[in-house]
């Protein structure tokens, strides 16, 4: 959920707005912001499963500490989500365990 | 390879403090700093300072960091920023991993006549079950997300810890619009300002002092916290438990000194529960056992934005006398002024505890440059 209207940052207004497609679909990014900040907005939380038993990780120190926040962005695994700044066309998708290159079969 | 006369881990509070002195003094100062901007945890402080009008109180963490930028700018620091700084090597030369976009980044390298290393602080955390669920995060990771991203990751929070973040993060969750479903403190009483405290209580958020958590559930994320009693032997009191329903379980469980870059460098260290843990020990001029080698701000022991604006500027000073940009007369002057302002901000309530450790860390400075040990 985006906080709009703040009390003391006061109002978002004239966002500049691109699109990443997150597994698979369109999802609307407020230019330069963080993968995992356009994420949550839209409630996706969930950004990997681990290698051994695929349990599920989502945003834990949101400062790039703590890699749980990892995906796989425009076919780049591992990628830490939340000091990775979206582009208009970025391909990010949910990580299972240490993550495929694209073309790796 | 590129020179300086100071070098500068860390765009914190201390850090670009650090820079300000020694660059306004005429030294060539560079800052390396990981994040895409500078400022440290102050970019996400949203509330106005505590103390005095000289600590900038009544100023919100949020204009103190663009203050601290503009600064910089005004003195000519060069703050190298998606750096990040992979060691300190011998001489003096650090090296840096630059990222320029998703796919490169280059290394270079920069020798530095002094370094002051102002890495601040990582969150600690707690365990139990279910504590790797989405929407479990630490309360540093909601605050960030809410006054920096402007995002809320959840409606509905429970708060683990009742210390000065974890009551400042709730109070600012709640101006963001969430519902703070309550706050749990393992200590019998509340560990952080009353003043904070009463602006939550007032609006009927429940404090259970003596509680823990004990259980996160859900199945891809957090829809509910267990909570329960604790005994005095940190045992949990069966058939006290508390179910409550929320989307984020934020973990305030204090922080610790980044010490990685002291420690690398083998600069002594000394441990200190008031400040966190392990910390490099240090001079009054913030000189760590290896010379030329600054520490400043919380590496050297977490205490506050305030505390590691002082101790950042002391460093500068100390950096820029020792380059000769300043007469010795005149840096003492300086030094006084920031030791007497840093004395101030280590009285009263929490402040006496962490004085006396910091005495500890001066001494113990001084036993090992003797040889003592």
């Amino acid at each position: 959920m985006r906080i709009m209207n703040h009390p003391i940052l006061g109002e978002q207004k004239d966002i500049e707005w691109v699109t990443i497609i997150v597994n698979g679909k369109p999802l609307k990014a407020k230019k330069g912001e963080m993968i995992l900040a356009a994420l949550h907005a839209e409630g996706i939380i969930v950004n990997r499963y681990t290698t051994k038993r695929h349990e599920p990780r989502g945003i834990y120190c949101a400062i790039g500490q703590c890699t749980d926040c990892m995906m796989v962005v425009n076919g780049i695994p591992n990628v830490r989500t939340c000091i990775t700044p979206v582009e208009d066309g970025m391909t990010v998708d949910v990580q299972e365990g240490l993550g495929k290159w694209r073309g790796d079969k | 390879m590129r020179q300086c006369e100071l070098l500068v881990i860390g765009g914190g509070p201390a850090g670009l403090s650090a820079a300000i002195q020694a660059a306004k003094a005429g030294a060539k100062v560079i800052v390396v700093e990981a994040n895409a901007e500078a400022g440290g945890q102050l970019v996400k402080q949203t509330h106005k300072f505590f103390g005095s009008k000289e600590h900038r109180a009544g100023t919100r963490g949020i204009v103190i960091a663009q203050i601290l930028r503009d600064q910089c700018k005004e003195y000519k620091v060069e703050v190298m920023l998606n750096s990040l700084v992979m060691g300190i090597y011998a001489d003096h030369v650090v090296a840096i991993d630059v990222k320029k976009s998703l796919t490169e980044h280059s290394i270079e390298r920069i020798q530095a006549k002094k370094i002051v290393i102002s890495t601040g602080t990582s969150e600690n955390s707690i365990r139990f079950k279910g504590w790797t669920l989405p929407g479990v995060m630490g309360a540093g990771a909601i605050q960030t997300m809410c006054n920096y991203h402007r995002v809320l990751p959840g409606k509905r929070l429970l708060m683990i810890g009742s210390g000065s973040v974890g009551l400042i993060v709730c109070y600012q969750l709640m101006q963001a619009g969430a519902e703070i479903v309550g706050i749990v403190e393992a200590l019998p009483h509340i560990n952080g300002y009353a003043v904070h405290a009463s602006k939550l209580t007032r609006e009927g958020v429940p404090i259970y002092t003596g509680y823990t958590i004990t259980e996160a559930r859900g199945t891809d994320h957090v829809k509910q916290a267990v909570i329960a009693k604790v005994n005095p032997d940190w045992t949990t009191v069966p058939g006290s438990e508390i179910v409550l329903d929320t989307d984020i379980v934020a973990v305030g469980a204090g922080m610790k000194p980044l010490i990685g870059m002291a420690y690398m460098s083998n600069c002594d260290l000394i441990y200190d529960k008031a400040l966190g843990g392990w910390a490099p020990s240090h001079s009054e001029n913030m000189e760590s056992t290896q010379k030329g080698i600054y520490v400043a701000g919380d590496t050297t022991g977490l205490e506050e934005a305030s505390t590691a604006i002082e101790e950042g500027s002391l460093s500068g000073i100390a950096v820029a006398e020792s380059l000769g940009y300043i007469p010795a007369a005149k840096a003492a002057e300086l030094k006084d002024a920031a030791w007497h302002r840093l004395n101030v901000l280590r009285s009263g309530f929490k402040g006496e505890e962490r004085a006396i450790a910091k005495r500890k860390q001066l001494a113990r400075y001084d036993a090992v440059m003797k040889g003592g040990k």
